[in-house]
Formats: structure tokens, C-alpha cells, sequence
């Protein structure tokens, strides 16, 4: 492997812009974590108005009332308003510090105007903002391509996203829907990456960091950990699709599937899983499409951990024990190993909620890691590694070198 | 002229007519119809009901029970009879009088509804009363959402006001549940027509009133005989009380 260095000017770096950001990804863990037991303790729908509390404004709801489910539900409220928050100032903080004059003043403008919005209270408001948050975060993709280095567009995407959520969590309750549930629960996955990324291009070792690994000479294909990392997503929508049933374990051992490798997907097995099965919560009758469900969650699993060894072999040999790919992917086996003896234990406990929240944790963690890793392998193609976090004016687009470079600092 | 003794005495006239004409609709009613009662029996042995160790852990349901709680989903009373069963005539519909039929009242009580297994007719009214010391939340999800059944969910303090529900379309084991408590859940059978019951702690059943003709009875239980595989049985009602009798298993192991 050829170690090369590539000449950047010096940027300022901003320590604190860096450990805010840290914040707001560790704020967003927490809360699926908090979001987590809710589905878990099947608290959903245990608050039935929104964005009222049982009539009382939110912030206001007697601690008194904070009982069984609306403990998780209420919770889970008021850290995802704290979210919201977080991420705002962030959006804000990254805007202002790359922009300056009207564009600036149009900037905190119209995410304040946004977010006084979400305090009007009234339902097509906040459907509205939610059908203009993916429009937002298209159009702030296409502004990131046109103006390399830039982060104030990952802040503005990182808002509409935070946006979405809190408003697809409000219609989920107020609609009665099921399935916007699992929008919400992947979404929630999404951004808690999302958060990581902005936190790993705020830091000082991805702004000056003089000696960068390429994977060119490497041999490692670039798709590798991008592709891993997709399988990864599909895994979540999976696992997500799943918890959202409401309907329990669908198939109640582990390795076996009802004591065999395939389980039997019937209506009259299927009738005899329901007669068979002593629920003490309220669950909806398995259906075959659960059982079936489950049983691609379990070979998936097995396809990740495959994929993710192989990458981690793969860096290792190619790379080099001390490229940060190598150790990223070696921690990432290791998550992967960990969240596959969680989804076991899922079962073997009976889908008891602190292991099924651990087990969410650990999914989130996971698809955070594989999307850092694909950042650092892809980011001589994505992103400049120039941050120019004090400039007063765009920065123009930089070419990326296409021979290797011997320039040195 | 008119007396009024000869005006009593034709208000008494009439009034004794319309009696006698009454009771002799009443009597022609009785001879063409019937109740069907019967008793349903279980045969084998159940699974075991496990313990709700999640009431036990809640503050304030905890406190509620001095014994454990367990779950129902078989009750099985005197001679093996098994309560809970609803039991129904098939093939009749649009002979609904749930629109005046006294409400059924769903009941919260020590953190469990109550009853467990009921029914009423469409558009009969379901009055949900919390009688506990703590608020819940009362969540019907009907499958039956296409043909009018609508999904709700419905804040209710300790102690406070009543929530009615109606569903205008029948349904087998419409679920009535509490998300600030798991564990809560009663099951609603919406039928079209005045003809069905539930069967008692000790299996038994009347279903009253039946017009005489021939019919196939339904039989459901959560488990025994499911919504997809309910027992079924042919009966006549002929001017008169007919007994009929069912026998469930329990899922084999």
C-alpha cells in the first residue's frame, strides 16, 4: 500500500462546532434507545393525542401521569423535542459559520421560520412540513454536489430530517397507522448516521489529517463496505417492518424455527402456532408473512456476518493493521458478532424489552459504522478534504487528483 | 246522550280487545320460535395460564391483586364446561336491533377489562367505564376497517367519564386493548342479528327467542376454535326449546 499526502490549506478548526455535533449523535442514540422501549413495552399508541399529552401541553403533563406505557411514550416526546433542538442549533451553527451577508440572514431565516412552524400546533402544518422535508433534503444533496466541502447543506438536511421524524412519530399516533411506525423507526436509524457523519467531518482528524489512505493501490474494491452497509439498511427495514407487527415472536426458538430449519408457513401450521401460544400482552395473531419475515431477518444475519468478516479479512490483508479501515471493520465484525447473539437472546428471553431495545441499539451502531467506513473509502470521490468552516464566501469546487499525488506539506 | 258509564265501559272494551290481541301475537310468536341452550365441553387438556408477572410489577396495578394473576384463555368450569365460547347462528344478517339494545358496559377494573370475551350487536353501543384508580387507554382495532369498523383510541382518567363505541359491522374478536398497560385486552363479537350468546364460567348457553327454522350454528373460541376454524353445528327450532351441545378440543401438544 502506497501511504500518500496531499497538500491542504489550513482551516480552523472548531473544536467545539465538532463536540456539539458529538452531542447531538449521542442526544439521538439516547433517544433510540428511549424510542426503542417504546416499541418494546408496545407504548405506541399509550399517548393518544399528539402533541398534546392527555390534553395537557407536553411540557406540562403531570409527572403523576407518567405511568406503564406513558412513562416510554412521554419520554420519548420530550427527548425527541430536545433532539429537535439540537439538531437545530447544529443547522444553524453550520450555516452561519459558512455563510455571510443576505445569505446568511436567508439562512436563519427560513430555518427559524421552519421551526416556529412546528409550534402552530395544527395538523396540516405539520403535514405540510412533512411532505417539504424530503424536497428540502433532495435539494440540499444537489447544493452538497455543486459545492464540495460544504457541511452547512448536511446541517439543513440533518433539520428537514429531524423535521420528518418528529412529525411522522405525531401522525403514526393521530392516524392510527401502523405503517408510518416503520418509516419512523428506519428513518430514526438514518439519522442517528446521519448525525455520526457530521460529527466525523467536524473533526480534527478528518480536516487535517496530512496523510491519507487510499484504497486505489489497495486492491479493496470501493462498493465493498457500501454495498455491506445497504445490506445492513435492508436488515433494519426488516427488523423494523418486524417489531411493527405488534404481533410478537412469530417463531419462538432459536436456532430452530418450531423445531425445524424451515418452519412450516400453512394457514393450518400457522393456526396451530396461534392455539399453541399463551400471549400475556396484547399481540396480533402471527401470520405466515411474519414467520417468513423472520426467517429472511435470520439469513440475512448470517449474509451480514459473512460480508462483514470479509471485509474485515479483506482490510486487514490489503491494507494493513494500523489503516483506519482495518480497525473500523475489525470493530465492526465485532458489533455485528455482539447484535447476532442479541437477536438469539431476543428469542430466548421471550422478546424481553431491554434485550429487544439492546439489540436495536446495537443495529443503530452498526449501520452508523458501516456508513462512516464507507465515508472514509469513498471520500476522495465525495468529499473535498478542504472544510472551510471560516470562509465568507462558497468555496470553489476542487478537483480531485486521478494519478496519485507526491505533493507533500 | 252519552253516559259515562257507557264511555268506561267502551275504554274497557278496546283496552281488553288490544290485550287479548296482543297476547294472542305473543302467543303465536312463541309457537314459531324457540331458544337454543346447550353447554360446551372441553375435551383434553389445555395449556397451562401463565402468570402476568408485569401487573405484579406495576406500582399501581400491583396493588390491586393480592393473588396472582393469570391469564384466561381457558375457562374451564363444573363438567368441563368451557366459558367464553361465543356461539352465533350463521347466515343471518340486517336483523340488527343493537340501535336501541341496552348498552354493554367494558369495564377497567384491578388494571384488567372486563369481561374478557362479550358480544353485542352493530350499532349496539359499548360504554367503556374506568373504574380503577388510574388512567388508560382504550384502543379497539377492528380487522373488519373496510367494511366500517373503525380503529380508535381514547384517553380515560381514574374515575372519569364514560367513552361509547359503536362498529357497524359484524366481527369475530374485535380487539379491545390498553397500551399504557400491555397486559390489558377483551375481545368484542359484532353480530348482525339478535341471535347469539356467550357461554358462561361453566359452558353453558341460552340463545333466546330464535324464529323456528333450520340453522348452522357458529362456534368461536380464541383458541380452541379460532376465527379460521370455527366448530360449527346444524339445529331446528321448531316452536319450542331445543338443547345443543358442542364439544372443543384443546390443541393438541
Amino acid at each position: 500500500m502506497t501511504r500518500r499526502s496531499i497538500s491542504a490549506p489550513r482551516t480552523a478548526v472548531t473544536p467545539w462546532l465538532h463536540r456539539f455535533a458529538v452531542l447531538t449523535a449521542l442526544s439521538t442514540l439516547a433517544l433510540i434507545i428511549i424510542g426503542g422501549m417504546v416499541t418494546s413495552h408496545e407504548a405506541g399508541m399509550a399517548v393518544p393525542d399528539w402533541p398534546n399529552t392527555y390534553g395537557y401541553n407536553m411540557f406540562f403533563f403531570p409527572i403523576s401521569g407518567w405511568v406503564g406505557g406513558i412513562l416510554y411514550e412521554h419520554s420519548h416526546r420530550l427527548m425527541a423535542t430536545g433532539v429537535g433542538l439540537i439538531t437545530t442549533v447544529l443547522a444553524l451553527w453550520l450555516w452561519v459559520r459558512e455563510t455571510s451577508g443576505r445569505e446568511r440572514l436567508l439562512g436563519i431565516g427560513a430555518i427559524f421560520f421552519v421551526f416556529s412552524l412546528m409550534g402552530a400546533r395544527v395538523l396540516p402544518v405539520y403535514v405540510t412540513l412533512a411532505c417539504a422535508a424530503p424536497v428540502a433534503i433532495v435539494f440540499a444533496f444537489y447544493k452538497m454536489s455543486r459545492q464540495h466541502g460544504s457541511l452547512r447543506w448536511w446541517g439543513i438536511i440533518a433539520f428537514a430530517a429531524v423535521i420528518l421524524q418528529g412529525v411522522l412519530g405525531g401522525l403514526r399516533v393521530v392516524w392510527l397507522k401502523d405503517e408510518i411506525g416503520i418509516f419512523h423507526a428506519t428513518l430514526a436509524q438514518l439519522f442517528f448516521s446521519l448525525t455520526c457523519v457530521i460529527a466525523l467531518l467536524t473533526s480534527r482528524w478528518w480536516q487535517t489529517r496530512a496523510q491519507l489512505f487510499d484504497l486505489q493501490d489497495a486492491r479493496m474494491p470501493r462498493w465493498l463496505l457500501p454495498a455491506t452497509t445497504l445490506l445492513l439498511l435492508a436488515q433494519l427495514v426488516l427488523g423494523a417492518t418486524m417489531r411493527h407487527q405488534h404481533a410478537g415472536l412469530a417463531i419462538p426458538d432459536f436456532p430452530l424455527a418450531y423445531g425445524k430449519i424451515w418452519p412450516a408457513m400453512d394457514s393450518s401450521s400457522v393456526m396451530q402456532y396461534n392455539q399453541h401460544r399463551v400471549e400475556t400482552t396484547a399481540l396480533n395473531p402471527i401470520t405466515g408473512l411474519q414467520v417468513g419475515l423472520q426467517m429472511a431477518h435470520r439469513i440475512t444475519a448470517l449474509l451480514i456476518c459473512i460480508t462483514i468478516t470479509f471485509c474485515a479479512w479483506s482490510a486487514r490483508r490489503l491494507l494493513g493493521p494500523r489503516h483506519p479501515l482495518t480497525w473500523l471493520t475489525l470493530g465492526w465484525l465485532g458489533l455485528i458478532l455482539i447484535q447476532a447473539l442479541l437477536g438469539a437472546a431476543t428469542i430466548w428471553s421471550n422478546k424481553a424489552a431491554d434485550i429487544a431495545t439492546t439489540h436495536v441499539l446495537i443495529g443503530a451502531l452498526a449501520l452508523a459504522l458501516g456508513v462512516i467506513a464507507s465515508m472514509i473509502s469513498l471520500r476522495g470521490l465525495v468529499l473535498s478534504r478542504q472544510v472551510h468552516l471560516n470562509l465568507k464566501e462558497a468555496p470553489a469546487p476542487l478537483a480531485f487528483p486521478t494519478q496519485p499525488s507526491s505533493v507533500t506539506r | 246522550m252519552v253516559r259515562s258509564s257507557d264511555f268506561f265501559e267502551e275504554f274497557d272494551m278496546r283496552n281488553v280487545c288490544s290485550l287479548i290481541a296482543l297476547a294472542g301475537l305473543a302467543s303465536l310468536q312463541a309457537a314459531y320460535s324457540g331458544d337454543i341452550s346447550g353447554t360446551v365441553i372441553l375435551k383434553g387438556t389445555p395449556p397451562a395460564e401463565q402468570e402476568n408477572t408485569q401487573i405484579k410489577a406495576d406500582a399501581t396495578c400491583g396493588k390491586l391483586h393480592t393473588e396472582p394473576v393469570k391469564t384466561r384463555f381457558y375457562v374451564v368450569g363444573d363438567n368441563k364446561g368451557l366459558g367464553d365460547v361465543f356461539i352465533t347462528l350463521k347466515g343471518i344478517s340486517g336483523k340488527s336491533t343493537g340501535a336501541s339494545a341496552a348498552p354493554a358496559v367494558l369495564d377497567q377494573k384491578g388494571c384488567q377489562y372486563e369481561p374478557y370475551i362479550f358480544a353485542v350487536q352493530t350499532n349496539q353501543k359499548i360504554v367503556a367505564k374506568n373504574s380503577d384508580p388510574v388512567m388508560h387507554n382504550v384502543h379497539p382495532t377492528p380487522s373488519a376497517v373496510a367494511a366500517g369498523n373503525k380503529e380508535d383510541n381514547k384517553a380515560q382518567f381514574a374515575g372519569g367519564p364514560d367513552i361509547t363505541f359503536t362498529f357497524p359491522a359484524p366481527e369475530v374478536f374485535l380487539r379491545f386493548s390498553c397500551n399504557v398497560h400491555p397486559w390489558m385486552f377483551s375481545y368484542a363479537c359484532i353480530v348482525d342479528h339478535p341471535y347469539f350468546a356467550v357461554t358462561d364460567k361453566n359452558g353453558k348457553y341460552t340463545i333466546k327467542n330464535v324464529p323456528d327454522g333450520k340453522y348452522t350454528m357458529e362456534v368461536y373460541h380464541r383458541k380452541a376454535a379460532p376465527i379460521t376454524a370455527p366448530m360449527t353445528g346444524e339445529v331446528t327450532v321448531s316452536g319450542g326449546s331445543v338443547t345443543k351441545d358442542f364439544t372443543l378440543e384443546a390443541p393438541a401438544k
